[in-house]
């Protein structure tokens, strides 16, 4: 067991290297001049040179990388080069907009997502299972930008045009300010993402429980004299819990990335628009720290994962 | 072995691509949704045509009759069917155009990524060992890479381009089939006939060639498909983040782009919809078409229907 | 009253090619406290039958009753018959570490079947569970509630399932191929266990099972199934020794216990129906040995006999010795040795899940001789490393120690040119007749790779080989283009033997090759195998774990367990004087069905008319 976790880390461990030298190659070795895009344009050679040296440009390769290695695990991801704060600072501050939306989502498109694709299961080829189908397909088909500006289009402009306010148009309002205002700004970006994302889990529910409702198992939970409830849920969800948390672990990881669209689309400040705005001012360290924080928030659920995995299956004890 | 696990042969007469045929042309929505495939193509190829019959080009600027006195673009008229945007140009000849890069882009990245997925899938999966673990390890470490960060880190240095965006959709979706066809080599590298070719004397390049990857024709089929939807939606939303297709050239996610900034598509909504909608029912008809086809080739999955009421009671001998 | 009486039971699956027959008004009664037992091979519907009236299948059509304590399983609600299972009916089925779930302790899944049906409080339903895990053998049974299925092994995960099934002292148990996925001696283990728990708690049972030999040492009354069809029904002592329909009779005289070593094996021609058909007249008259006009016309009546058997047949059964092939003549004693195994090892190094390496020593030191012309057996229940040596001598595994010596060269210090060539020498035939043929090729593709890998034989001329191969084994050269699916069980097994035969090979391996068949088309491929020795001059390593089949094929035989070979020697000696205790075990352990004799004239009761 105890190998078993540290040899999980070693990976989580690889992945942060190599992305660390993707970032660092990229940034540092590729074309382009850091130095004239922090200095500007009308900065004189002298002028370059200072910045160079102060970004350590001078120094050979491996010491600059290791330099950079070294800071980023002290949380030290440099100064943007526009306003020249730490990096670490710019994108803490975006942090909890970008995680009330994972977190409003995620269990939204569970919620959505789980009972559909039970539905569907238990009723194979009927009615129930087609209205599911549908749900499957719209959600998976549905790009989430499209969704969402239909959904602004709709919910908002055309009540606001009809004279009263059901949904407000953008913004992020604290938690601890108030609960209920935080819930109703986050509301049309939370039902967007999930409606897109339930589809997926609905669609691995249903696959997955038919696979399972196959199985010699649940003849005998059925040979029992269990209700039909008790089979399903009891029995057959059991075994599909283990894909479903192998799912969710990448979804969460990847979603630092992944919210990026929907808080364009509702101009929500998050680690997200953080990252597109960097990319417009070619502002690299932000850029450099959102990818680096990215990977980590992706190895630390990887690494949840596994550890669930282990508390799940007592196969693997 | 057990008896009760083979049961009494079904004599198929029907070969099965025949067999198939006959399973998608019953089922409807494949069939509609191949129809719209077809004249998706069709519209992409038309694309010309549309601009010498309206009379518009994709990129000019018709400040004239696109835009109203004001500055605002003209809905859809009897000169611009789906209207005009903010800058005059006709949707209708855009959209057009912008089908082909979807097309292209959607068709191209899902061929490619799934030579790299199989050819590495099947790699791995054949030969096990230090080869699987070490390929294995490496779609573990791709699928652990925030993409679109790493997407958008790299074209805040190389700039956005066509080919990027082509590459970005290959390299970060070939893991998915190479997960699927290493998993399925494997277990087919175990069974008997693979034993017995190589108890003839043959080689592994044609078994893995004359074996195995006629047997991985349904999978193969099945994610490829299902690749295009999501390639698709993918380039869309690298041009949405305006991180793909460069402006002026048409392309959907572009269109959306420009319709979402500064929220001009709240009073054209024209700007949405007619983009969004072919976003929307492309995607839509390459997933419904998987799913036929998964249907189809692989009818395990299927549960005939049940009949409602018992037919009539049995009178035999 | 009897316990259950089944009457005019008809089952009809919907599928996307047909509607499925798999039941066929059958009736049939099981007298409280008797082992009642339903045979048949694979597809008779004898499985199905059971589930669909234990409302286990819900996709299927079923008419009929079937009254159980009185009261109609197949008018109740699924609430009723709820109720029902689990508390007054117990099931166990044939694999006991697929039908257990795997992420649920053991106590957990039996003490859910006492929540279930009970109110009572978990420690009681344990306790419960505990006793009657003790009941059925299982030691320490308080300690072990709390383990997973994983941690027990085959044998004993069956015992579990029976404590399951019994915890709540049902008046009836089904059991579905209890045995089927078991080891010989365990098999015979469990068969007593329930036998002993029928008699004890005073249970009913009711087995399925293909095995007619295991069937005949504890049934009390047999129903024979053929195509969905109930055959013949009756006290198993008369049934066995007597058989009233020739199906039973065929069945019977199939097994290879029946015939002497090297003669011929009574077999039923033909292949077993489609499910999908509706046949007017007689289901069986296509492979009937006593067919005759009236068969191929009219439907059977059943006849009921005195003695209790009730048959479906327009006849009686009857023997007709003259049917049996005359002994070959006897084989020309072996001469000079062709394959020699000396001292060979094999050892995995196993990295389990968490990276502690473990050693597997799967072979221990094997040595035997195989004379040219001669079939040596190789016998030994699952895990004891019969497969594996197979693949070594093939050269398909690497031994890690010993020496591999095939006529004079020795096989370990090949080139990969000598390695190509030797494939041509020894060949493989494999156990599952679905899985040795790639399902993309077409039949003439399959037999003809050889000669395409080695470069031998091009277009026509591979053709014609092809055809000659095919003709060789039984099937007709003009299926030269079908896909591996269009083609029986057996037929796809002389599929996998012509391909074996195709570049005139010395030794020929069989590994189980009829162990995946039913008993009628296993005499077929068994006699084809005898024919073509004789024929071609073949030597054979005939692995199998069935001692009769074995005895029937081999001179010599080499008793395998645990990677060892305990003993060799020619096959008679081990049969009438084992050495090893293990040997004895395995001889006791099997279950050979009796030999059916020609009955006295029985007297029939009644002739019922249109009753299937």
């Amino acid at each position: 067991m105890g190998k078993f976790i540290a040899k999980r880390l070693g990976f989580g461990a690889l992945v942060l290297f190599v992305l660390s030298l993707f970032v660092f190659l990229l940034f540092f070795v590729a074309p382009g001049d850091p130095a004239r895009i922090v200095a500007g344009d009308k900065a004189s050679a002298e002028q370059l040179e200072l910045v160079r040296q102060n970004l350590g440009l001078d120094q050979p390769m491996t010491q600059q990388y290791l330099h950079f290695v070294g800071r980023a695990v002290q949380g030290d991801l440099g100064f943007s080069y526009r306003n020249q704060q730490p990096v670490s600072e710019l994108i803490l501050r975006r942090i909890p907009v970008t995680i009330s939306l994972v977190f409003g989502a995620v269990i939204l498109w569970l919620a959505i997502g789980i009972p559909i694709g039970i539905m569907s299961a238990r009723h194979p080829g009927g009615f129930r299972d087609r209205m599911g189908q549908v749900f499957i397909l719209l959600g998976l088909s549905f790009p989430t930008f499209v969704l969402g500006m239909l959904a602004l289009y709709t919910l908002y402009f055309l009540p606001k045009q009809a004279g009263f306010t059901l949904f407000p148009p953008s913004g992020y309002k604290p938690f601890l300010t108030n609960p209920l205002i935080w819930a109703w700004h986050l509301a049309l970006p939370w039902a967007t993402l999930a409606l897109v994302t339930a589809a997926i889990y609905a669609r691995l529910t249903r696959g997955q429980l038919l696979q399972v409702l196959g199985e010699d198992y649940i003849r005998t939970a059925r040979a029992k004299g269990l209700s039909e409830r008790k089979v399903v849920l009891r029995h057959g969800m059991r075994s599909t819990l283990m894909p479903l948390v192998t799912q969710l672990g990448a979804d969460i990881g990847l979603m630092l990335g992944g919210v990026i669209v929907i808080e364009q689309v509702y101009g929500l400040q998050g680690v997200g628009s953080l990252a597109v705005q960097a990319v417009r001012n070619q502002d690299r360290p932000i850029i450099i720290g959102v990818v680096l924080l990215g990977g980590l928030f992706i190895v630390l659920c990887n690494i949840i994962v596994d550890l669930l995995y282990a508390a799940l299956d007592p196969r693997m004890r | 072995m057990s008896e009760a696990q083979l049961d009494a042969p079904k004599v198929v007469q029907r070969s099965s691509a025949n067999l198939t045929f006959r399973r998608l042309m019953r089922d409807p929505a494949s069939l509609l949704a191949a129809v719209f495939i077809l004249a998706l193509v069709a519209f992409a190829i038309g694309a010309p045509w549309f601009a010498g019959w309206t009379g518009h080009d994709a990129i000019e600027q018709y400040r004239d009759t696109g835009l109203s006195p004001v500055g605002l673009p003209v809905g859809p008229n009897h000169e611009f069917l789906l209207g005009a945007d903010q800058l005059g140009r006709d949707v209708l000849v855009r959209i057009a155009y912008g089908a082909r890069i979807s097309l292209a882009v959607g068709v191209a990245a899902a061929l490619a990524a799934s030579f790299i997925g199989v050819t590495i899938g099947m790699t791995a999966g054949y030969f096990g060992g230090w080869i699987d673990t070490v390929l294995g390890r490496l779609m573990d470490l791709v699928m652990s890479v925030p993409f679109l960060l790493c997407a958008l880190a790299l074209v805040s240095v190389f700039g956005p381009s066509l080919w990027l965006s082509i590459c970005v959709i290959v390299f970060f979706s070939w893991t998915t089939i190479g997960r699927v066809i290493r998993a399925e080599t494997a277990s087919l590298a175990r069974r008997d006939f693979v034993q017995a070719s190589r108890s003839l004397g043959a080689g592994n390049l044609s078994i893995m060639l004359r074996d195995i990857l006629p047997n991985l024709s349904v999978p193969i089929i099945i994610y490829t498909t299902m690749m295009i939807p999501n390639s698709i939606v993918f380039e869309a939303t690298l041009s949405f983040l305006g991180l793909g297709i460069v402006p002026p050239t048409p392309s959907w996610g572009g269109m959306l782009a420009e319709a979402g900034a500064n929220s001009i598509y709240l009073v054209a909504w024209w700007l949405v919809l007619f983009p969004g909608l072919a976003l929307l029912g492309s995607t839509l008809a390459f997933n419904i078409l998987g799913d036929g086809l998964r249907d189809a080739l692989d009818p395990k999955g299927r549960r005939v229907k049940r009949r409602r009421k018992p037919a009539k009671p049995v009178t035999e001998g | 009253m009897p316990l259950l009486e089944a009457r005019n039971i008809s089952i009809r699956i919907p599928t996307e090619d047909g509607i499925l027959h798999a039941a066929r008004n059958v009736s049939f009664t099981v007298e409280a406290g008797s082992l009642f037992g339903i045979a048949g091979e694979s597809g008779s519907g004898k499985s199905v039958l059971t589930q669909a009236i234990m409302g286990l299948l819900p996709g299927v059509e079923i008419e009929g009753e079937c009254l159980f304590e009185g009261r109609d399983l197949l008018k109740m609600t699924p609430a009723e018959l709820r109720a029902l299972r689990g508390a007054r009916i117990g099931m166990v089925f044939q694999d006991p570490l697929s039908s257990l779930h795997p992420y649920y302790t053991i106590g957990r899944q039996i003490t859910e079947v006492i929540h279930a049906h009970e109110k009572v409080s978990n420690t009681e339903a344990r306790a419960r569970a505990a006793e009657m895990l003790e009941k059925v053998g299982i030691k320490d049974a308080a300690a072990r509630l709390d383990d997973y299925p994983h941690q027990f092994s085959g044998g004993m995960r069956q015992r579990v399932m029976i404590a399951m099934a019994l915890v709540l002292r049902p008046s009836l148990i089904i059991a579905d191929e209890p045995t089927t996925a078991l080891d010989v001696t365990v098999q015979a283990q469990i068969v007593a266990l329930l036998d002993e728990m029928r008699r004890e708690l005073g249970i009913t049972v009711i087995m399925i099972t293909h095995d007619l030999g295991l069937m005949a040492s504890v049934a009390d009354k047999v129903m024979i199934m053929y195509g969905g069809t109930r055959l013949e029904i009756g006290p198993a002592k008369g049934l066995f020794a007597a058989p009233a329909h020739p199906y039973t009779f065929g069945l019977l005289r199939a097994s290879p216990a029946a015939a002497r070593q090297g003669t011929e094996l009574y077999s039923i021609p033909g292949r077993p129906p489609s499910l999908l058909a509706r046949p007017k007249a007689c289901i069986f008259a296509p492979r009937c040995a006593q067919v005759q006009p009236i068969c191929q016309i009219e439907a059977p009546p059943n006849r009921a006999y005195a003695c209790g058997t009730e048959a479906l047949c327009h006849f009686e059964a009857r023997i007709d010795r003259a049917d049996t092939a005359p002994a070959q003549p006897a084989r020309k004693p072996p001469t000079d040795r062709l394959l020699s195994v000396q001292d060979v090892a094999l050892t995995y190094t196993m990295s389990s899940g968490f990276g502690a390496k473990r050693q597997l020593d799967v072979l221990k030191g094997i040595t035997l001789e195989v004379a040219r012309g001669e079939t040596l057996g190789l016998v030994g229940e699952s895990g004891c490393g019969k497969s594996t040596l197979a693949r070594v001598i093939a050269g398909l595994v690497p031994a890690t120690r010993g020496k591999v010596d095939f006529d004079g060269i020795d096989v370990g210090a090949l080139t990969p040119k000598a390695w190509r060539d030797m494939r041509r020498r020894v060949q493989l035939v494999f156990q599952d007749p679905f899985g040795s043929l790639n399902p993309r090729r077409r039949v003439g593709a399959i037999i003809g790779e050889p000669f395409r890998i080695h470069g031998l034989a091009k277009g026509e001329a591979r053709k014609n080989e092809v055809r000659r191969l095919m003709e060789l084994v039984g099937l007709n050269p003009e299926h030269y283009n079908r896909f591996p699916s269009e083609f029986s069980g057996g037929q796809r097994q002389r599929i996998g033997i012509a391909r074996a035969l195709a570049l005139n090979p010395d030794l020929v391996i069989f590994d189980e090759p009829v162990s995946a068949l039913d008993v009628s088309i296993q005499a077929q491929i068994l006699n084809l195998m005898q024919e073509l020795q004789q024929k071609l001059g073949l030597t054979y390593l005939f692995i199998s774990h069935d001692l009769s089949v074995v005895r029937h094929m081999c001179d010599r035989i080499a008793v395998m367990n645990a990677g060892r070979i305990i003993e060799m020697d020619a096959t008679e000696q081990i049969f009438q004087h084992p050495q090893q205790d293990y040997t004895r075990t395995l001889l006791d352990a099997s279950h050979v069905p009796p030999v059916p004799v020609q009955a006295q004239p029985r007297e029939l009761l009644r002739l019922e008319q249109g009753a299937a």
